[in-house]
């Protein structure tokens, strides 16, 4: 097949510069472990609330500036939906929900996961500059879709 | 190479606008709901009577998502074999018209359960929302209305390689056909999920639903809908404006070549919409996202034959200098305008589409409002607007009449109107994405959240935009109409490209079906099996349907 010259030139350059962004990508995913939120934790969607450790909801600390977040969300809500986090402490959010799809969402931050009924969905996140967060839904859930929302204090 | 036939036969004629039409209620439908949308989610507005926004939202969704597109491009694609190869055979034509009352009374029945209320679940129609049975029932037709369409192109274009055996087919016919292939193969996932998981449980025969499956089976269909809406659009780039402009295709195999690779590695990729889901191993989304950027080649081949095609064209027309052929292009043409606008625009668009699909920064645009932004520029810029070029002459064409100069000149006026209409709103989209504001989502300020309160202007300019735009809808229904009823009586050419080159023998190999389809379906198999098979065996308990609207 005749290709035009100009045409190897162009589809040479950019290949290449293809194949040096899918570099980038994988070795920041693999070596780095920047990987999106992907937990494989399974539980029954029916039965969270008795399921450690959406059981008691809420900040745990786990060390020196390392907390556990776990969030329940459900129609049309965050449980619990104020919450109070010290300065510069390294979170990792659980989040799973007792019905529907939802979004977890902090604008303003890259914390962004789905929350999926059947599933607990995790990421770790540092919160270093105080002040108020919100956390909102962005998957379509019903018509109370975007009145569900929760608050973050990060304090000194 | 003379084209054997230069009019679309008439009874052909006929089948095509028929989806046309339905096409453009659609649009017209469809459109005004997005009007809506964007006035509410300016906080200035209210729907009355308790209408609910999503309820507008769904609407907006499957008339301009999946009806729009799907009729349009089916009609489109009937009138471009018909015009290439020949008349339809009775049989045929009789399966475009099975295909075509199954797709409209699917459309209908999934339209009123949307309407009345019992569908509020958007087109993504995410489980374990549960609609009522009959919006999915009438999908399930629409979907299947496709395939029996799509049967009679593939039969039209089997026969005529019967009897033209040794000879490369037309180009249009090759790439209606290539099409019509990548469409039946992702549109079994979506009938999958719908026929065997969501039609059921909705009928409560069964109780419970796999939601993962379910998301996987929608977006294994999901992101190829989109090349499916594309090509049709690359059909008009690649083979009729080169005609338009009075120019030659720059390179027929290359066309070709580059709708195999789109065949190719649009289906194994709907992964990277599911990067942020818990249940999936981060190794498959790579995978996928690996695959999704594949489809780069085929769209820088895409821009470089367009460009390639409009400077040898300025060049024999005598332009000189780097850019001089720009000056000799048929600007007040909107035939050739629309499309062009079209392109510009997928430049941003692409842009957008490889920020979304990266590994990592999708988690800063996920399911906020810039997604919607980005497709607001690929579907209902680049797509839109060159399908509306296309309906300059396709319509008058079937109908055997002619645009009036004054019909052209309110053509290049809706351009304008479009590309400004969409850039305050999809530019507006973008930045509120940005900062955090959600898709799909009502008027709120999440409790007077700082953060909500800094997306509001960007939400009116989103309401200009949105109006602008509705006034261009009214101007394309306006031409359409005038077009399809009351233009003056004549003839009108139904434009098709000769390549600049001699057909190569390449462009037989590239006829070789089994093998394309055979490393679709290898493709699919790598990137999908083990993961679906995770899916399945390590499933939490299902889910039982909710109402939540």
């Amino acid at each position: 097949m005749h290709i035009h010259k100009y045409e190897k030139i162009w589809l040479t350059f950019g290949i290449g510069c293809l194949i040096v962004f899918l570099t980038v990508v994988g070795v920041s995913a693999f070596a780095a472990g920047q990987q999106p939120p992907s937990c494989l934790t399974t539980i029954d969607p029916e039965k969270v609330d008795s399921t450690p450790p959406f059981d008691h909801p809420g900040l745990v600390k786990k060390g020196d500036k390392e907390y556990e977040l776990n969030i329940v969300v459900a129609a049309f809500s965050f449980t619990p939906n104020a919450i109070e986090i010290p300065k510069g402490a390294k979170v990792t959010i659980n989040v799973t929900s007792k019905d529907v799809i939802h979004g977890f969402e902090i604008p303003g931050t890259n914390v962004n996961m789905m929350v999926e009924p059947g599933y607990v969905n995790s990421l770790t996140t540092t919160f270093d500059k105080p002040g108020e967060y919100t956390i909102l839904c962005n998957e379509y859930c019903g018509a109370g879709h975007h009145m569900m929302t929760a608050r973050i204090k990060v304090v000194e | 190479m003379a084209q054997p036939l230069e009019k679309v036969d008439r009874r052909d004629a006929k089948l095509a606008l028929a989806h046309l039409f339905v096409a453009f209620a659609a649009l017209a439908l469809g459109g005004f709901a997005g009007l809506l949308q964007t006035l509410v989610r300016s906080g200035k507005f209210e729907l009355p009577a308790g209408i609910s926004y999503y309820t507008i939202l769904t609407t907006h969704g499957v008339l301009l998502g999946l009806v729009l597109t799907t009729f349009f491009i089916i009609g489109f694609q009937f009138a471009a074999v018909s015009r290439t190869t020949g008349a339809l055979s009775d049989g045929s034509r009789r399966l475009g018209w099975i295909g075509f009352w199954m797709m409209t009374s699917g459309t209908a029945c999934t339209a009123f359960f949307i309407l009345t209320g019992q569908a509020s679940v958007l087109y993504t129609f995410y489980a374990p929302l549960q609609a009522h049975a009959g919006f999915y029932i009438g999908l399930a037709l629409v979907v299947v209305g496709s395939w029996v369409s799509g049967f009679a192109m593939f039969a039209h274009y089997a026969r005529w390689r019967k009897t033209h055996r040794g000879q490369v087919s037309p180009l249009l016919a090759f790439m209606s056909v290539t099409n019509m292939v990548l469409w039946l193969v992702c549109s079994l996932g979506v009938a999958a999920t719908v026929v065997f998981q969501l039609i059921p449980w909705s009928l409560g025969l069964t109780d419970r639903v796999n939601v993962l499956l379910s998301r996987t089976l929608f977006w294994y269909f999901g992101h190829p809908l989109v090349y499916f809406w594309l090509l049709p659009a690359y059909m008009v780039w690649y083979a009729v404006i080169p005609k338009v402009i009075g120019g030659k295709m720059f390179s027929d195999s290359l066309a070709r070549l580059a709708f195999i690779l789109f065949l190719l590695f649009s289906i194994p990729v709907g992964f990277h919409h599911q990067l942020l889901e818990p249940g999936i191993s981060p190794f498959w989304k790579y995978v996928q996202v690996v695959l999704t950027f594949m489809v780069i080649i085929p769209s820088l081949m895409t821009a470089f034959a367009m460009f390639a095609t409009f400077e040898s064209y300025g060049r024999s027309q005598g332009a000189t200098g780097l850019f001089g052929w720009l000056r000799k292009l048929p600007w007040s043409d909107a035939r050739f305008f629309a499309p062009f606008v079209g392109m510009l625009f997928f430049i941003p668009a692409g842009t957008g589409g490889i920020i979304n699909a990266s590994h990592q920064l999708n988690q800063v645009v996920h399911n906020t409002i810039w997604v919607t932004g980005h497709f607001h520029l690929t579907v209902a810029t680049t797509v839109v607007l060159t399908f509306f070029g296309a309906s300059y002459w396709l319509i008058p064409h079937l109908t055997g009449r002619v645009m009036t100069k004054a019909m052209n000149r309110l053509a290049i006026i809706q351009t304008i109107v479009w590309a400004v209409g969409m850039t305050f709103m999809s530019g507006s989209m973008h930045f509120a994405g940005l900062l955090g504001a959600p898709r799909r989502s009502a008027f709120s300020t999440y409790s007077n959240s700082p953060q909500a309160l800094e997306w509001i202007p960007y939400q009116i300019a989103q309401a200009v935009g949105g109006t602008i735009l509705f006034i261009g809808i009214i101007l394309i229904l306006v031409i359409v109409i005038n077009l399809a009823f009351f233009a003056p009586k004549g003839e009108t050419e139904f434009p098709v490209a000769e390549a600049a080159a001699p057909y190569e023998r390449a462009a037989l190999a590239l006829e070789n079906w089994k093998l394309w389809i055979g490393l679709v379906v290898a493709l699919i198999l790598i990137a999908y099996t083990v993961p679906i098979i995770d899916i399945i065996q390590n499933a939490p308990p299902g889910s039982k349907g909710y109402k939540l609207w």
